[in-house]
């Protein structure tokens, strides 16, 4: 299913990143920065939801005058509930959404519908992740040291925020691809690089299909959070199924980190891992006007414990989204 | 692409987990563990009013005590990581597991939290060591009358 948009914009954005992240390659490139998973708060939790609403305020600070029309918002924990949080306090019509790590681009995709309403101009999106309130919520308690493979993903602590608008700005939402969910029988709750990677390739060639593009129509494309290994996974798939060797790709959740840091394994992964290295990185690329057309797939793992431990396979889904600088 | 051949693929892309260098570390480590409970045992046996049982409890005690309170230090979790099985095999593995359980759920309150959560990870080994331990006497009985 592809979606042209038409006078849909990315406005201004606000990332607030957290440990590893802040010490990585993109270090500089942020709005703001906490150095410890409390940040003065007496739990995780409260510290995601503290840097989310700072991470919202900059963004609403960096506007003279900004009436918002509805609030997206998205995270790991259960039921939403720090999205939820968030939303009880800065009073905004709200919408709770989740495709994992794929929601970003979801969003976007929401969000730019919502838009062709025409009593709606703002949309604000967030996407939030803390990395021990997901290893809480998806694995072993966090002072547990049981060892993890290296292909395992480290979720990237971080808010980040994005308006999408009809008012006139540098880069405009071009069209989208909402993906199926695809299953290649991945039962390793760490390898999600692995389950992801099929999804991604299928939609990516979906919408090449659809759009009747070459992948080298696009200066740059870029998936969420493969991380090391399933990013070769996905190179040699759609070298597989379509016999075309991709230059102009890269994965986020090797960029984001400094990838010689043993803790951080196989790379970034989560929600935020896309829109932190896109917001601090890609996006002043774009505005710079080095490089034009960006094709982002953001890829997400359907699965809960509960899956896991009944021994279902891990489901995945990916969107894709085409973003021009004007 | 069918299931085989994308699993292939994934196959030979992903690292190894069992490396022989982590197998030998764990191994080193857990023979290392066993060494220091024997000197531990011997020491406690040294004084006249400590028993060879006693004496062996004392010793799981104080190996409880210290990976208890190196996890609560947060030193524990990093050496767990490097040597593997070596450490969560022996009692220190239990005692680690049930104060990382512990310290998780504090947050949530004594009874909800820690109470409901502390053998949320050392529970299997409670269960397990409890009816393996009755198999065994059974067999016990059986054979040995």
């Amino acid at each position: 299913m592809t979606i042209y948009f038409d006078n849909i914009y990315l406005g201004k954005n606000s990332v607030v990143a957290g440990p590893y992240i802040n010490n990585g390659p993109l270090k500089g490139h942020f709005d703001a920065i906490y150095n410890d998973f409390y940040d003065g708060e007496n739990t995780f939790e409260d510290c995601e939801i503290k840097e989310a609403i700072k991470c919202i305020n900059i963004l609403i600070n960096k506007y003279k005058d900004i009436n918002i029309d509805i609030f997206l918002s998205t995270d790991l924990i259960n039921q939403l509930v720090i999205s939820n949080f968030v939303a009880n306090n800065i009073k905004i019509p709200y919408m709770g959404v989740y495709n994992a790590c794929a929601t970003f681009v979801e969003e976007i995709i929401l969000g730019s519908s919502l838009l062709n309403n025409k009593n709606i101009n703002n949309v604000l999106c967030l996407t939030s992740a803390h990395n021990l309130t997901a290893e809480r919520q998806y694995r072993n308690p966090i002072e547990y040291g049981g060892p993890k493979p290296e292909y395992a993903t480290f979720t990237v602590s971080a808010a980040t925020s994005f308006i999408l608008t009809k008012e006139r700005e540098d880069i405009k939402v071009e069209s989208c691809t909402i993906g199926k969910v695809y299953d290649y029988g991945i039962k390793d709750s760490f390898d999600m690089g692995s389950a992801m990677a099929s999804s991604a390739v299928l939609t990516l060639i979906k919408h090449l299909e659809d759009t009747k593009r070459d992948p080298n129509y696009y200066d740059l494309i870029l998936t969420g959070d493969l991380g090391k290994y399933g990013k070769e996974i996905f190179k040699t798939m759609f070298y597989k199924e379509k016999g075309i060797e991709l230059n102009n790709y890269n994965d986020s959740g090797v960029l984001v980190y400094d990838m010689n840091d043993k803790e951080v394994l196989a790379g970034g992964s989560g929600p935020s891992c896309l829109p932190s290295y896109y917001f601090s990185k890609i996006y002043n690329m774009m505005k710079d006007k080095k490089i034009k057309k960006v094709l982002l797939l953001a890829t997400g793992a359907l699965l809960n414990t509960t899956s896991v431990n009944q021994k279902k396979s891990i489901p995945s889904i990916c969107h894709a989204v085409s973003l021009e600088a004007l | 692409m069918n299931i085989e051949e994308y699993k292939s693929i994934t196959k030979k892309i992903l690292p190894k987990t069992m490396t022989f260098k982590k197998l030998f570390l764990s191994f080193f480590v857990g023979g290392l563990m066993g060494v220091l409970a024997q000197l531990l045992i011997e020491f406690y046996s040294s004084f006249e009013e400590i028993s060879m049982t006693e004496a062996s409890s004392l010793m799981m005690v104080t190996f409880i005590l210290i990976s208890s309170l190196l996890t609560g230090l947060c030193v524990f979790d990093k050496l767990v990581t490097k040597f593997g099985a070596g450490l969560i095999v022996p009692i220190t593995g239990f005692s680690h597991s049930t104060t990382s359980s512990a310290l998780e759920y504090k947050k949530e309150g004594l009874v909800n939290g820690i109470g409901s959560n502390i053998f949320k990870l050392s529970g299997t080994v409670i269960l397990y060591g409890i009816i393996s331990a009755y198999v065994v006497a059974i067999i016990k009985i059986i054979i040995g009358g």
